[in-house]
């Protein structure tokens, strides 16, 4: 049964619409907000907002984490910023130019008055983090500071150091610890959501398992919030940290929440290149950095050779012979494209045979011009911690010799999908940040991931919420002795114990960077059709292969991350397959998403707007079963779809 | 208002910081005073008739003991607390940090040297001075010799006659130096008087202020081994 | 290179915990230390026994989740580095490294080398905020903060609460950690408001859970992976003392 998607877009004016829908959605009493439940699921930026807001309005909130605190969640690796139509620049910002960059750079992918509400209250983001104390970079005179970043050309970065995304967190966090000391949060930290439970069609529940006890527990409450993040490591390799899963939003998904767009992947063009097969991670350097740095290869094959015999130093390599590809090819933006365009810049050169390290599989970006324009002191303020992070990892000391940087997973666009009210296709499951789909389209901007958390956290789902809840005023408590919780523990029980019942051969990591190989290689910065229908195969094969030979060590009742790992990768190993379904599926290339048959004479991706101007939403069919496909046309009203141009 | 100096840890922190503050103050003064050994005898002598049994210098000795308790009782509480915080499982491996003195470590193990130190210091002199006058007595026997409870000049000759006493004294004096170097400035810091731009400035002067009180005491005992022969002690108690 | 590893073993809090000792081999210099001992824990399953717990997450230093003692540092030798940011150039071939879990009362064992430090979101807990509204807030750039003020409270903000500091302390003292947070809102006109409030409860609470009393060594400035300076702690005693002396 297909969905009846209805994204429930207000209608009126685009800059009308917000407050239109504020106005007309329903609200809860002060005295009916203190019988009412609500479940958060992870504690980022999205999660703690969220969580914070609704304990103030007087909810009663549980909070769940995987983390020891909700402080480490992976937002706290965001370095660069956070994106607000301030204009303290006077360089001709506004709301509207936040939303058209926002649209234009997510390749006209993302819905209209979603992204036009997030650029609305933007504003107000910075507002409260001030308040809440986050020491952002200030000027001399004592206002706030702001920054460039990619697919803008305007300064409307807000930034703390190289370390927005923690201090954000910070602020977000402490917001919540306010809430806990007055008692409208409960924390439960080390906690994992294995399965959303429904009762009715209605989300009304969890059931989590303590990590330092392994006992399995059910909550339950009368809405549910999702806020776990992205999906990034299903590539294994990823800039997200070890524990980023998409767990929570596959069990949504598993129980009938549509999943958007899973194929929208974000490639971020500044990471650590690969440097071997011991690798547990990459690790990203900030965006902030091609505001002074040049990203260039040699134009000559002699030069790369000898750079990679070792015969030659990067710095050796006269100006004229050094290729200055994204200045050549996007003369209006150069440095400062977007993602997806940098990245496959970069693996054009590449795959040209320029790539400068052993494997070719880098290029370079460089402080020279900007140190002999600025001086070194300068640069050391702007990115000393950058630098020195970089030299601690390469041995290689970044103000003498140029970065080696290439592209790696980072984020991805894709997730549950939400109407404009943020809930899901389950009533009463509502999903917020990256772990949602709605405002990146098919490519997100930089500094914007960390404005969406806050803004759905914040801005949005403590006055959408209220519209869910004020029919369940009357409601009781959730009892958790219901059948439908009984039978969601019990799977859970029953997937635990399979898992261990497997005593195969190889470890989870055997087989999680298996998976990420496929990916890699067929679902990753280039894709064909040939690829896509490979990865579906192979992947189908490996999770045969994972029920089969899979080694779990320790048991259930006490502290054992290798069946944490386990059990996400059990979910990661259906997930690459809906990511391939997908990306198979759009026959066009848009933002992240590049099919290299569809290609224009230069090499920028070509879209099909009479084809796929939709968002695909799938639906679960059961494990080896193909799922369904459901479309949300996404029709512009406002802004005219034009091929992305970042030249002139 | 009380309570906070007994029951937080900063609270009883401030305590250490100002008896301690109190205490350095008092050992400048002391060192001064022996000082004027090196100058004139009678002078010195002088000074300890001035400081004998009188009122105001009885009121200040009660004030200092008690600075002295007070500073060693909470030393003890505190350690107590802190090896209760450090928990029951130790490190099996540690290391002296970068930038961190071997005092600062050690402040008890230093504290309990000076406090010996200043039990033999007390009986060495103090019983045989001010004790021997709140007794209602003028002279006690020191080594054979009868010797007025003013005549500090005389005592100090004969005690620091003997070498091992001299060695003793300088031990204690080392101790108190290392005590001195973290102990000035951590109470600056303690009191919240400190920040980066201060901190090297404030070790700088707790080295010089250590380092002068080691010797403006040691000079004095190591000057009186050196004059003191039996004709010049005679000729002090012939004096007094 | 090659490494013989003397790791603490413990099941969970109430057992007795104990050293075991392993050997990885073919560890390339440019390993982190952490993904040489998901090296090792890969061995480990290989051979059918259970995987050393530690805590990790964003291998990149800033969650704080990370938090080994290494041969008597906190983090190991580096300085001003997480464990995570620690590579195995940093080690000698061929030595021994010996891992324990963080040791403080404040920080029971919860399995091997992973500790629970809930005691210092407790702490963040009774005060460690701005008491402000969702949204009922002034413009940004409404107050003006000299720049020096934003960036020594941004200096402090850097903590990542990974524990180091009362792990490293022979007091087993949180005065660093507390400081930072205390520190860094008493430098924005936003936290002034409350910094006398902030100050009582935050040093209560610390008091409370056990932590030890600050002695000035230093060391934790020294092993903080951050570089906080004890300068915080200064300011957090003169923001206690005032705050106390006007009661």
């Amino acid at each position: 049964m297909a969905y009846k998607l209805d994204a429930k877009t207000p209608a009126g004016e685009l800059a009308q619409k917000w407050s239109n829908h504020k106005a007309a959605i329903k609200v809860v009493s002060p005295a009916n907000k203190r019988k009412l439940d609500i479940i958060v699921v992870g504690t980022g930026l999205g999660g703690a907002s969220a969580a914070a807001s609704l304990g103030e309005l007087g909810y009663n909130v549980k909070i769940f984490c995987i983390s020891d605190s909700p402080r480490r969640a992976h937002s706290i690796a965001a370095q660069g910023g956070i994106n607000a139509a301030k204009n303290y620049q006077n360089d001709n910002d506004s709301i509207y130019r936040l939303f058209y960059d926002t649209i234009k750079g997510g390749d006209y992918r993302a819905r209209e008055a979603n992204v036009y509400r997030l650029a609305e209250v933007s504003n107000l983001i910075i507002d409260q983090c001030v308040a809440q104390g986050v020491p952002f970079a200030r000027e001399y005179g004592g206002l706030l500071a702001n920054r460039s970043f990619g697919g803008a050309q305007v300064s409307r970065t807000f930034y703390a150091r190289g370390q927005t995304g923690q201090q954000l967190l910070l602020g977000a966090y402490a917001a919540l610890n306010k809430e806990i000391a007055a008692g409208s949060v409960k924390s439960y930290p080390r906690h994992e959501m294995l399965d959303i439970v429904i009762e009715n069609g209605e989300a009304c529940g969890i059931i989590a398992r303590n990590l330092v006890t392994g006992e399995i527990e059910r909550h339950g409450a009368h809405a549910v919030v999702i806020a776990t993040g992205g999906y990034g490591n299903v590539f294994f390799l990823s800039t997200n940290a070890m524990a980023s899963n998409g767990s929570a939003a596959f069990q949504c998904y598993r129980k009938g929440a549509g999943f958007a767009n899973p194929c929208f992947t974000q490639i971020h063009p500044t990471c650590i290149p690969v440097h071997g097969t011991q690798q547990s991670k990459l690790t990203l350097m900030s965006e902030s950095l091609r505001n002074d740095g040049r990203i260039w290869v040699p134009k000559k094959m002699e030069d790369v050779e000898a750079i990679r015999k070792g015969t030659k130093l990067p710095s050796d390599i006269a100006e004229q012979d050094r290729d200055y590809y994204l200045e050549r090819r996007y003369p209006a933006f150069g440095n400062l494209v977007p993602r997806d365009v940098a990245s496959r810049a970069a693996k054009e050169r590449c795959d040209a045979g320029y790539g400068v390290n052993e494997t070719g599989l880098a290029v370079f970006l460089d402080f020279k011009t900007a140190i002999e324009r600025l001086g070194k002191e300068t640069i050391k303020q702007r990115y000393g911690n950058l630098f020195d992070m970089y030299e601690e990892i390469t041995d290689v000391n970044p103000y003498e010799q140029p970065m080696q940087i290439f592209p790696a997973v980072h984020y991805t666009m894709g997730g549950i999908w939400v109407d404009y009210n943020l809930m899901t296709t389950i009533p009463g499951l509502y999903a917020i940040g990256e772990a949602n789909f709605s405002d990146h389209g098919a490519n997100r901007l930089g500094a914007s991931a960390l404005m969406q958390g806050l803004a759905d956290g914040y801005f949005v789902l403590p006055y959408t919420i209220g519209d869910y809840l004020s029919k369940k005023i009357q409601a009781p408590k959730v009892k958790t002795d219901t059948k439908a919780f009984d039978e969601a523990e019990a799977g859970v029980r029953a997937r635990i114990e399979r898992l261990f019942a497997i005593k195969g051969n190889q470890s989870v990591d055997d087989i999680h960077k298996r998976l990420g190989l496929i990916m890699w290689d067929n679902v990753g910065m280039a894709r064909t059709k040939e690829s896509l229908e490979r990865a579906i195969v192979e992947i189908q094969a490996l999770r045969k292969e994972f029920y089969k030979d899979l080694k779990l060590v320790g048991d259930n009742e006490s502290f054992n991350v290798e069946l944490e790992k386990a059990l996400r990768l059990e979910d990661f190993l259906e997930l690459g397959e809906l990511m391939a379904r997908d990306a198979l599926n759009r026959e066009e290339s848009c933002g992240g998403h590049f099919r290299s048959e569809h290609q224009t004479e230069d090499g920028e991706a070509l879209r099909h707007d009479d084809k796929f101007a939709y968002a695909a939403v799938w639906e679960y069919k059961g494990i080896d079963n193909v799922p369904e496909m459901t479309i949300e046309p996404l029709d512009y009203e406002f802004v005219h779809r034009a091929q992305r141009n970042y030249k002139d | 208002m009380s309570c906070f100096l007994t029951n937080s840890s900063v609270g009883k922190k401030l305590v250490m910081s100002i008896t301690g503050c109190f205490l350095v103050l008092f050992i400048l003064f002391h060192m001064s005073m022996n000082l004027t050994m090196l100058f004139s005898h009678s002078a010195y002598n002088a000074v300890c008739e001035f400081l004998g049994a009188n009122w105001y210098a009885l009121a200040a000795t009660v004030i200092l003991a008690a600075g002295v308790v007070v500073h060693f009782v909470y030393a003890f509480i505190l350690t107590i607390d802190n090896y209760r915080a450090r928990g029951k499982q130790r490190y099996a491996v540690t290391v002296q940090e970068k930038g961190v003195s071997w005092a600062s470590k050690n402040m008890l193990v230093l504290g309990v040297i000076v406090i010996l130190g200043l039990g033999l210091h007390l009986v060495h002199f103090w019983s045989k001075m001010q004790l021997v006058e709140i007794m209602g007595h003028h002279a006690a026997l020191v080594e054979g010799y009868e010797v007025a409870a003013t005549n500090g000049a005389a005592l100090m000759m004969i005690t620091f006659s003997k070498w091992y006493n001299v060695v003793l004294y300088i031990v204690w004096f080392a101790a108190l130096w290392f005590h001195l170097t973290h102990g000035v400035w951590s109470m600056f810091q303690t009191a919240g008087f400190a920040n980066d731009t201060w901190y090297p400035r404030l070790k700088c002067l707790a080295n010089i202020v250590a380092t002068l009180i080691f010797l403006g005491f040691a000079v004095v005992a190591v000057y009186c081994y050196l004059v003191s022969t039996p004709q010049l002690i005679e000729s002090l108690l012939v004096a007094a | 290179m090659n490494f013989t590893l003397k790791i603490w073993r413990q099941r969970d809090a109430k057992s007795q915990g104990a050293f075991e000792t392993y050997k990885v081999e073919n560890i390339s210099a440019d390993t982190s230390f952490l993904e040489m001992m998901d090296i090792l824990n890969n061995d480990l399953i290989h051979a059918g026994k259970e995987p050393v717990a530690f805590d990790h997450d964003c291998r990149e230093g800033i969650c704080g989740m990370c938090s080994m003692h290494i041969n008597g540092h906190a983090h190991g030798p580096s300085q001003a580095v997480t464990t995570c940011q620690m590579y195995m150039r940093k080690f000698e071939d061929g030595s021994t490294i010996t891992i324990e879990p963080w040791r403080s009362a404040a920080f029971p064992v919860i399995r091997d080398l992973v500790v629970d430090r809930s005691a210092y979101d407790k702490i963040l807990q009774a005060g460690g905020f701005v008491s402000v509204r969702t949204n009922s807030v002034p413009d940004g750039n409404a107050i003006p903060i000299p720049k020096a003020d934003a960036d020594e409270s941004m200096d402090a903000a850097a903590c990542v609460g990974c524990g180091a500091c009362a792990a490293t302390c022979k007091n087993g003292s949180a005065m660093l950690f507390v400081a930072a947070r205390v520190s860094s809102l008493a430098k924005l006109p936003q936290g002034r408001v409350e910094g006398a409030r902030r100050a009582k409860s935050m040093v209560a609470k610390m008091d409370e859970l056990g932590f030890g009393n600050c002695t000035n060594t230093g060391a934790c400035q020294a092993q903080c992976p951050k570089s906080i300076s004890i300068a915080h702690i200064a300011r957090l005693n003169r923001e206690f003392l005032a705050a106390k002396l006007q009661d």
